[in-house]
């Protein structure tokens, strides 16, 4: 029966069959993730570049007769002068004052132009008696061609971008688009513009498409991600190593265990309440800053944000840590404990160091989810539009993929291209951190 | 000093000064498994004592009853006395740490830690607070010599332990053992991971070790026993059935000098066992 010649060729035909069918499905599940994942990237690029139509406010031809780029910085001056005399000071608040919007009102020429330069007798004069030519003059001794060409061409000539095409339709339909801008704007300018650009990175955000940028949340995404990396690092760690090194196996240590395990699934929304209530109501004297001097704040800071994504991963970089631990090899502990180490000292010289590379590698993959984080920080209290970078931990703060989800939630078609080029860069920065978990993991994984 | 243990050293003609370790009536228990059961006997100083016997016999255990290894188990406790120096080594106010300070330990898979030769050497000087750098070097240089390993790695001390061969792993070991000068280093079955010519070496370096250390070793190879202990300790399994369940625990059986044990053991179960009929 066992030693059937026929028999076995015929099973050994069908069990072959059902490795090929098993192998076949294995793929096609590859494939539709790669697919997937491909047409979310082409989704996003053919929104994130293609033609546009700017359509000045005025038009640099009824301001000068020679092209704007050629007149010197006075040329520009005047024309502001000429334009819009009361934005003067505006200009000087925003690209030159060195004391806070609160002050500028009453400062004097001395404080906000301090270490600039300005006609000395002027220094004790408040700026708002100045006349508007003495303003001006302020202006342009302390700024070169470009930035004064830059102030003339975002604030008198104004472009902004009448209508955009994607990248798809740009390169495949061109002549069309071309036709149809000459025929609705005929005084448009047509040009092909990647909404991803270094200009973008670094601007703060503003109201219009054409001059938004993404430093604002790229700063408040830093600032929280960095808190919240320090602390759920120390903490997480900490706690791993207790319950793995020195908790004895009791029903107690086994609930907690159980517990951090179940925290991993609660929704991160829910995270957000208790961030609210804690660490923005509860702890608002010390979220806001106020213990440590700082005034113009309530508890919805850039401090609450990062404990709140914090608690969030805690549970994730625990699990993770622990298993990192666990994989240390029991010989090195018995190793080490065999040599007369006390037992801190076979865990912070031997098992610490061998479990770091592990460590590392979940600390930055749990980084990467709470970047991507939006809910949770929509309920501790991200600010929707602010027009001030965060720089410290008691901010108001907005995130990227906040910003991204308001930009997607306005009128203006435009700025679903914006939201396009923010979404490219945050999930560059996302490839980058798993690049870095990957190289950690492959340099620094030993062998026993 | 009871009469008991008096009579275990003087039965077998070892001066009382003699005696490294004495054990008395000691069990081992993980849980409420009895794994060792009544074990009295003596380590006689600068002398090889091996232990043999089947698998589950308790022979290891047993050895790591010495220095308090089996603390790191969950659930393990152990009753009876273990005087070392005097002190009952399981005393509620010894800590352990000073216990494996003094009685080192070299295990059966050469566990190098993943660092540098010299840091492994360096590590158990370094737990003690000895920190410079002259000193060091002195210790790692003679603890490498004294395991016969100086002459093969002395040219490449930074290399990661790890990249040895097996045997110099052990010896490696070795040399990180007696690096803190411990005065009793336990072996559990040191050479079972290595070739017969890495073996060798080991079983020559116990030879030579000896004249400063007291060493016990645990061992599956009776020839190992016979080629270089000075005595041997012979434990086997006793099993009995209560209520249809088999309840299995370790006894010492016969424990002599070597030559008595393999030339005219006392015990029937002894002269089975060396002579290949079970286990």
């Amino acid at each position: 029966m066992i030693n059937d010649d026929k028999s076995f060729k015929k099973r050994l035909a069908r069990r072959n069959m059902y490795g090929s069918i098993s192998a076949t499905f294995f793929f096609v599940a590859n494939l539709i993730g790669l697919l997937l994942i491909a047409a979310l990237f082409l989704h996003i690029i053919n929104q994130s570049m293609g033609y546009v139509v700017y359509v000045n406010r005025v038009e640099p031809e009824t301001l000068s007769e020679r092209p704007l780029e050629d007149l010197s910085e006075e040329e520009l001056g005047q024309l502001i002068l000429q334009n819009q005399p009361a934005r003067i000071r505006v200009y000087i608040r925003d690209y030159l004052s060195r004391v806070s919007n609160d002050e500028f009102a009453e400062a004097t020429v001395g404080a906000i132009l301090r270490g600039r330069e300005y006609p000395p007798e002027w220094g004790n004069i408040p700026l708002r008696d100045l006349e508007h030519e003495q303003q001006l003059e302020l202006l342009y001794r302390n700024m070169n061609q470009r930035q004064m060409l830059n102030l003339v061409v975002e604030n008198i000539v104004q472009p902004t971008a009448a209508k955009s095409w994607r990248l798809f339709e740009s390169l495949f339909h061109s002549d069309d688009i071309k036709q149809q801008a000459a025929e609705e704007f005929p005084n448009g300018d047509l040009k092909f513009h990647s909404w991803l650009n270094w200009d973008f990175l670094t601007r703060s955000v503003t109201s219009s498409a054409t001059t938004t940028g993404l430093k604002t949340a790229l700063l408040g995404s830093f600032w929280i991600i960095s808190i919240t990396a320090v602390t759920a690092l120390i903490l997480g760690v900490g706690a791993a190593i207790y319950l793995e090194e020195y908790a004895s196996d009791n029903w107690l240590n086994r609930a907690i265990e159980i517990n951090i395990r179940n925290l991993a699934a609660v929704p991160s929304v829910i995270y957000g309440m208790l961030g609210l209530a804690v660490f923005a109501r509860a702890l608002g004297e010390i979220t806001s800053g106020a213990v440590f001097g700082v005034t113009d704040s309530n508890g919805r800071t850039v401090l609450s944000a990062a404990l709140t994504l914090a608690i969030l991963i805690l549970p994730i970089l625990i699990v993770n840590a622990q298993e990192a631990l666990r994989a240390v090899p029991s010989s090195i502990r018995e190793g080490s404990y065999g040599m007369g180490a006390t037992r801190w000292q076979t865990v912070s010289r031997q098992v610490l160091p061998a479990a770091l590379p592990g460590i590392m590698t979940g600390v930055i993959l749990s980084m990467s989810r709470a970047i991507g984080e939006t809910a949770p920080l929509l309920v501790v209290g991200a600010s929707t539009f602010i027009g001030i970078d965060p720089n410290g931990p008691f901010s108001k703060f907005t995130v990227v993929p906040i910003q991204i989800y308001e930009w997607t939630n306005l009128p203006d078609q435009t700025f679903k291209s914006v939201a396009a080029a923010a979404i490219i860069a945050m999930l560059f920065v996302l490839l980058l951190l798993n690049a870095i978990a990957i190289i950690l993991r492959n340099r620094y994984s030993r062998s026993f | 000093m009871s009469v008991e243990q008096q009579t275990i050293g003087m039965a077998m003609d070892i001066p009382h000064n003699q005696i490294a370790i004495e054990a008395k009536n000691v069990s081992v228990y993980y849980g409420d498994y009895r794994a060792v059961k009544d074990v009295s006997m003596v380590i006689p100083r600068h002398k090889i004592t091996a232990f043999i016997g089947p698998s589950g016999c308790g022979k290891s255990t047993m050895l790591r009853v010495f220095n308090r290894m089996n603390d790191l188990i969950d659930g393990a406790r152990v009753e009876g006395e273990v005087i070392y120096n005097g002190q009952n080594l399981y005393d509620h106010h010894i800590d352990p740490v000073e216990v494996r300070r003094r009685i080192g330990m070299v295990f059966q898979k050469p566990n190098p830690f993943p660092k540098s030769i010299f840091d492994n050497i360096a590590y158990g000087p370094r737990l003690l607070g000895i920190r410079d750098k002259q000193t060091l070097n002195e210790i790692v240089e003679r603890s490498l010599k004294g395991a016969a390993l100086w002459e093969e790695v002395k040219t490449n001390l930074k290399k990661s332990g790890l990249a040895l061969s097996g045997g110099q792993q052990q010896r490696l070991c070795i040399a990180r053992t007696i690096a803190i000068e411990p005065d009793v280093i336990l072996m559990d079955e040191p050479c079972s991971a290595l070739d017969p010519i890495a073996t060798q070496r080991i079983e020559e370096l116990m030879r030579e070790l000896v004249e400063h250390y007291t060493i016990v070793i645990v061992t599956h190879n009776m020839q190992q026993a016979v080629r270089i202990s000075d005595y041997t300790a012979f434990f086997n399994i006793r099993k009995i059935t209560v209520d249809h369940r088999e309840i299995r625990w370790g006894e010492l059986v016969e424990f002599a000098p070597t030559e008595d044990v393999f030339n005219s053991p006392r015990e029937q179960e002894t002269a089975d066992y060396i002579s290949g009929r079970f286990g």
